[in-house]
């Protein structure tokens, strides 16, 4: 509860800076709106920022839930296979060099306006996060633990399952958590680079249009539906490894 | 008491190992000769770095990170493979798992079927009945040294490699650790690693003491073990022990 308490202070006091901002300097409201006339226009273009959002939020989850399989996948896979390893593992770090965001053009391109390019910008954007805490967690488990599972006869399978992927399970979360919050990034670029629906691309036309209090209202929107996917995943992973300190 | 927990049916055999190991070229040791004997209290001690947890990894089949060259014998020919239990200064429990489960780590490893029902009556055993339900970060280091014991009796192995299981408890758990480890593991081949000269004098039928030329037999009491730790002939044999250790030269 003394969470929810700090968490709804911290947010009167920066709605409140944000308010003096607006009265100190006189800015015009189609310049940077106040929290009011923010709330006003959330309330009256209410159904058509849901509309666009759950096109946001379609992708985001699809995302996730696609990027997060692979990245677990490619994980246990590195874990496993030497080969996988040598060959595998430099060329997933040298992709990470590549930003996410020159891509989302072409993925435009090869995949059209509608919500999958926006779900491969979620995957590629959280596939390498989940992939290498995991298998960061996998490689570090305990070595005692792992003779002890050899003199016990375990086999290299079972020890993986058994021992290798609960230790990693922390591992595991941080990176979940993570994807939580740039999967939303991913989808939202993948808009604005090409789309006719959801947050990116309605935070564009706002803007386009000068309606900026619009554009602050869906990205009010994005911002919230970010946080509580942080918080469910998180809640998710915490339950899954409420042995880990 | 007839329980399953001490005892294994079949005759025990004792091991000898023999044989040279080195690290990259650099020699650990050379024409050492281990002998381990059958259903006994071998304790082994020497400088920290002179190869004692190497001798126990070799003998347990784990990866050394070095090259050995010789031979590991069991009196009755067949390999020590899959008849091993090794304990060691970390408890290294799975803090996901129970205490119950921990005991039972084996039977889940190797993917057999889970004896719920002696896993229970060793948690009893040392003393931990009312805590299987317990994860061991709600465990003291004691109590989880017993459940790593309660673990390795589980695996009901013939031969018992214990590397200073003790040395992170304070003195008076150590003792308590000591008396249960021994009514507990009786009749099993057990080497123990200590830096402990009292742990020796009370424990060992055998006390070795390893040093860069190889491996010294050191007397023992004639009282068998395990012996009172205020007895005067296991004052004297840790007092001479202690002389012993200290003419040694460092690893
Ligand atoms: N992978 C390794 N490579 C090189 N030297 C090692 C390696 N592992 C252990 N050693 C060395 O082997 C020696 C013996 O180690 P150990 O058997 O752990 O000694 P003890 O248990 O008697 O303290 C030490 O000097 C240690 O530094
Ligand atoms: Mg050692």
């Amino acid at each position: 509860m003394r969470k929810g308490y700090d968490i709804a202070v911290s947010f009167v006091l920066a709605v409140g800076v944000w308010q003096l901002v607006v009265w100190a300097t006189g800015v015009p409201h189609y310049i940077l709106p106040g929290p009011y006339r923010v709330w006003q226009s959330f309330v009256f273009n209410f159904p058509l920022i849901m509309e666009h959002a759950q096109i946001t939020i379609a992708e985001v989850l699809i995302g996730f839930v696609i990027g997060a399989a692979l990245g677990m996948t490619t994980a246990m896979h590195l874990m496993v296979s030497p080969a996988a390893r040598r060959f595998m593992l430099p060329v997933m770090v040298f992709s990470q060099a590549v930003p996410v965001f020159a891509l989302a053009p072409i993925l435009t391109l090869w995949l059209g306006y509608g919500i999958a390019s926006k779900i491969v910008m979620a995957i590629l954007i959280i596939y390498f996060p989940v992939a290498s805490n995991f298998f960061d967690g996998l490689r570090r488990c305990d070595p005692g633990l792992l003779d002890l599972a050899q003199t016990m006869g375990a086999s290299e399978t079972s020890t993986l399952l058994r021992l290798r992927l609960p230790a990693a399970l922390p591992s595991l979360g941080s990176g979940l958590r993570l994807a939580a919050v740039y999967a939303p990034i991913g989808a939202v670029i993948g808009e604005w680079v090409g789309s006719s629906q959801g947050l990116g691309y309605l935070m564009l036309l706002a803007n386009g249009r000068a309606k900026i209090d619009l554009m602050f209202a869906a990205l009010f929107v994005l911002a919230l539906f970010t946080v509580a996917l942080h918080a469910l995943v998180g809640r998710a992973s915490k339950r899954m490894t409420d042995w880990s300190g | 008491m007839a329980l399953s927990t001490s005892s294994p049916a079949s005759g025990l055999p004792g091991v000898t190992l023999q044989g040279d190991f080195s690290h990259q070229h650099q020699v650990l040791f050379r024409d050492l000769e281990l002998r381990v004997e059958a259903a006994e209290w071998t304790c082994l001690l020497g400088p920290s770095g002179v190869g004692k947890s190497t001798l126990l990894r070799l003998l347990a089949g784990l990866e050394t990170g070095g090259a050995f060259t010789g031979t590991i014998d069991t009196d009755d020919h067949f390999p020590l493979q899959g008849r091993v239990a090794y304990m060691g200064q970390a408890d290294l429990l799975a803090p996901w798992l129970n205490i119950h489960d921990n005991v039972l780590l084996g039977a889940r490893l190797r993917g057999s079927a889970p004896d719920h029902g002696r896993a229970e009556t060793l948690i009893a055993r040392v003393g931990l009945a009312d805590h299987t339900a317990k994860r061991p970060a709600a465990l003291s280091g004691g109590m989880r040294q017993r459940v790593a014991l309660a673990r390795a009796l589980m695996e009901d192995r013939p031969f018992v490699l214990l590397d200073e299981p003790f040395a992170a408890l304070d003195a008076k758990t150590r003792a308590e650790m000591q008396e249960l480890a021994f009514e507990l593991l009786a009749g099993r081949t057990v080497l123990l690693v200590t830096h402990d000269p009292s742990e020796a004098a009370r424990l060992g039928h055998h006390i070795l003491i390893m040093t860069a030329n190889g491996l010294n037999r050191h007397p023992t009491p004639s009282r068998p073990p395990i012996r009172p730790y205020d007895a005067p002939e296991t004052l004297a044999a840790q007092i001479a022990l202690m002389s012993q250790l200290r003419s040694q030269p460092d690893a």
